[in-house]
Formats: C-alpha cells, structure tokens, sequence
C-alpha cells in the first residue's frame, strides 16, 4: 500500500500555510501527525494532489492560558500533553481520555489538532472539547474565525473548515474548582476504535446541587454527541440519579451500524457508560 | 518554505544511528521503505502499512513513532535510530539479551519495531507495571509469542536498571 504521487508543501508559518490551502482549495490536505492522513493515504482512500505539512511550524506548538481558556496549537503531539501536568490540571477531562487514544508510539506522533481536524466519529478528543464547550480556532488568508465545537463536527470525517482554512488552536475552557470529571470507552481493543465512549462534566454549586452538566457521546452518532440536560440543574447528585439521566440521555440516540455493533447494542453501551462516568464524576465530587 | 514536485526525487540528508546519511525519495516514498531500500537498513520491518501493527517503529528524535506513516521527505535533517543501531552488531544490549533470555521472539517480525518501542519506554518510565507494559505494548502485534514473554524480557530489564541506577547513587 503505497499513496499516489502527490506535491510536498513544507510551509514555516500560518501565513504561508493560508497562502498555500488558497492556492490549492480542496485539492491539498494538510498532514499533521499523519495518524490518520497517513493510513488514508497509503490506502488511497484518499488522494490530494498536494500535501500541505505542518509539522515545522513553530507557532503552532504553542500552549498557552488566558481570560479562563487554554490554548492548545494544533500541532500539540498528545504524548506531551499527557507528560504536560499543568495543561492536564487545567484541563482534567484530557488527562482521562488521551491513555484512550491509539497507542503509546502513536501518541507520539498524533496531534490534538489532527484528531479535530479528521472528525472520526469516535475519536475521544473531539469528544473531549465538544464536551467541554470548547472552541476551534481556524485561519485563512481572509483572517481567523472561531467555531464552537458542538458546531463544528457535521459528520463522518466532515467539519465546518472550508477549504483554505486551518486549524490553528483549540480552546479548552479552563478547569473550575468543584467540576468533576469522568471519562470511559468501550472497544475491541484498548486503542482502537471506539465502539462507544462518554465523557461528563459536572459542575457543584456550594449547596452542592448539580450547577452545570455535561454529557458527551462518541462513536455512537456520525459525530460527538451532547445531551440536553437541563432539567438536571438543580438536582441532588446521586448515583440513582446517574441512571436516570444515562438513560433520558441515550434513549432518543440514532446510532451508527457497522459490522463491529449494531444499532441496539451501540445505545445499550451508550446508556451504560454513560451511567458509568456519572457515577464516577459523582462520586469524586461526594455524591451517593 | 519547501515545496517539491510530487514527480520528481529529491535529496534527503538525515542522521541514522549517529552516522549522516543521505538519499533520493519522491514526496510519496514512504520513511520505512526510504531506509529499507534507499539506505539497506532492512531491520526495520514493514508489515501493515498504515500504524497498526507497529513492526516499523523507529526512534524519530528519541521518540517511537512508524515509519509507514511518514515519508522520507518529512525525515529531512532528523536523527533517527533503528535496531541496527541498538549495539555494533557484535554484542546484544541488555534489552536484547533479554529477549533471548525470556524467548521472547519466535519468528521475530515484530521484534524490531517492539525493541525500539521498549528503547524509549524504558528511557521514560523508570519502574514501568506490568500494566504499563502491557499498555505500551498494545501498539505492537506479535502473532508468535503471547506476549508474555516479552512482558517478562521487559520487566527483567527494568528490574536490573532499576538497580543499576540504585547502586549507582549508593556510590
């Protein structure tokens, strides 16, 4: 398996890059850790005319925290965020879900960005920032725009970017003293893809009543999804609780089928783990 | 800002297992097939072509990453080490040695990829669990052994390190 020809564009800047994906439009792609380009393209599953890599541009490895969000450059390789313990305070939910996150030698290598950027259905990152209410930073010739995460995922490897634009940074909103956090995931095999996976956000206020809730899903729709969960703010955090929003939150799902989990089963797992990391967020934050 | 003809081979120089080499590779040839066929390292190996199987590991820069995944042109001014330059060629390392000790390679595809994997795990996990281990080792497929026999190799080697480093600060 071996890509079709294709040309090589090293750009040093975001300038150059903008530049570059104008020039090109939707024939080029741009090559970031290559975890998921790369098989694509040796698959020829995909077949860009030019490859636009990303990799030695420095402003895109930046991380940084202002006004209660922390950026994160597109560039970021998720073995340094999980080496990075003062992003994983700031932003907890990370910590949790990257071990999920392929393999060790592909952590190595695979960015933040690029999971963003590929949209697998069930890639944890994405799951990650849309749980959070996160935001992708993208940049084009014209300027830059922000798109809000529950926004930007349209489907099976499909996001709001248009050609000429770039993923520059994500946006995490910055960890808040009393929210709690779980993540969880079933899959054939630890590091491949998700068959289901939740993520939860929970917030306390000081009568310790649930302030804000958030519950994610992925692999189970062609995108992450976010359930609705406001009727819960307010309520006591309990475990039987738990229960009860997992299976308010899953029952209206429409899931993916494939060869891997029917439709049924991807719910049923859905409302499964997403009782788990209720519980879990619940417990931590000394709930029964 | 480099830009090259997807039609054309162009010059790489990079340095593998300390020593400057350079070759010719279009944009498309991949890293893995750029040091098996342009520079005769056939020690990394090539088996699932796209990330999976974790046969071609490699150290980029310290770090394990494969080789299918990247292309040769990427590589360009990098340092890379290979199983060729675990040891001169005459002695084995303690990983190595360990292998050979535990049984932990039968027909030995996969055991390239997992040494170099285990080079940088064990520069960057001091007293790993077998869970760790294990963990690391989810990126590698190894038809032949189990497994457990290269979690034991792996142990042992951390286990004398973890001495070693001991003794060394007891002096």
């Amino acid at each position: 398996m071996k890509p079709v020809a294709f040309d090589y564009c090293r750009p040093d800047t975001v300038e150059e890059t903008t530049a570059l994906l104008h020039e090109y439009g939707h024939d080029a792609s741009v090559l970031a850790g290559g975890m998921s380009l790369g098989p694509m393209l040796n698959m020829r599953l995909v077949r860009p005319s030019v490859i636009v890599d990303i990799n030695r541009i420095t402003e895109l490895e930046q991380v940084g925290l202002t006004n209660g969000l922390v950026q994160t450059g597109s560039t970021v390789r998720q073995a340094d965020v999980m080496d990075d313990s003062e992003l994983l305070n700031q932003v907890p939910l990370l910590k949790l879900a990257l071990p999920f996150v392929g393999h060790f030698q592909t952590r190595n290598r695979g960015t933040l960005g690029g999971s963003v950027g590929h949209a697998d259905p069930s890639a944890e990152i994405p799951l990650c920032l849309a749980t959070l209410g996160g935001e992708v930073e993208l940049a084009s010739r014209r300027g830059k725009r922000l798109v809000r995460a529950s926004e930007f995922f349209l489907g099976v490897l499909t996001t709001t970017r248009r050609a000429g634009e770039l993923i520059t940074s994500l946006y995490w909103p910055q960890h808040t003293d009393s929210t709690y956090y779980a993540f969880d995931e079933v899959a054939q095999r630890h590091g491949d893809f998700a068959i289901a996976a939740a993520a939860c956000a929970v917030t306390l206020d000081e009568q310790k009543r649930i302030n804000k809730i958030s519950l994610g899903f992925g692999g189970v729709e062609d995108k992450p999804v976010l359930a609705s969960l406001t009727a819960f703010v307010g309520a006591e955090p309990t475990c039987s609780l738990a229960s009860e929003i997992a299976f308010t939150a899953t029952k209206d799902l429409n899931p993916m089928e494939d060869a891997t989990a029917g439709a049924a089963y991807r719910t049923s797992l859905a409302t499964t783990l997403g009782r788990r990391v209720l519980q879990k967020a619940i417990t931590e934050a000394g709930g029964r | 800002m480099l830009r090259l003809d997807g039609s054309q081979k162009h010059r790489i120089e990079l340095t593998v297992n300390g020593k400057q080499h350079s070759g010719e590779a279009p944009p498309r040839l991949l890293l893995c097939d750029f040091l098996r066929h342009e520079l005769g390292l056939y020690g990394t190996h090539v088996g699932c072509e796209h990330g999976v199987c974790g046969a071609c590991t490699i150290l980029m820069n310290g770090r394990a990453v494969r080789s299918c995944t990247q292309y040769a042109v990427q590589a360009d001014g990098q340092e890379i080490q290979t199983v060729e330059g675990l040891n001169n060629g005459d002695t084995l390392t303690d990983l190595q040695d360990a292998f050979r000790q535990r049984h932990a390679l039968q027909c030995g595809f996969c055991t390239p990829g997992i040494l170099m994997s285990v080079t940088h795990f064990l520069n960057c996990t001091t007293n790993p669990s077998e869970i760790d281990i294990r963990d690391m080792l989810s990126g590698h497929i190894c038809r032949c052994t189990g497994y457990d026999s290269i979690v034991k190799a792996i142990l042992d080697v951390a286990e004398t390190r973890a001495i070693e480093a001991k003794n060394q600060q007891d002096k």
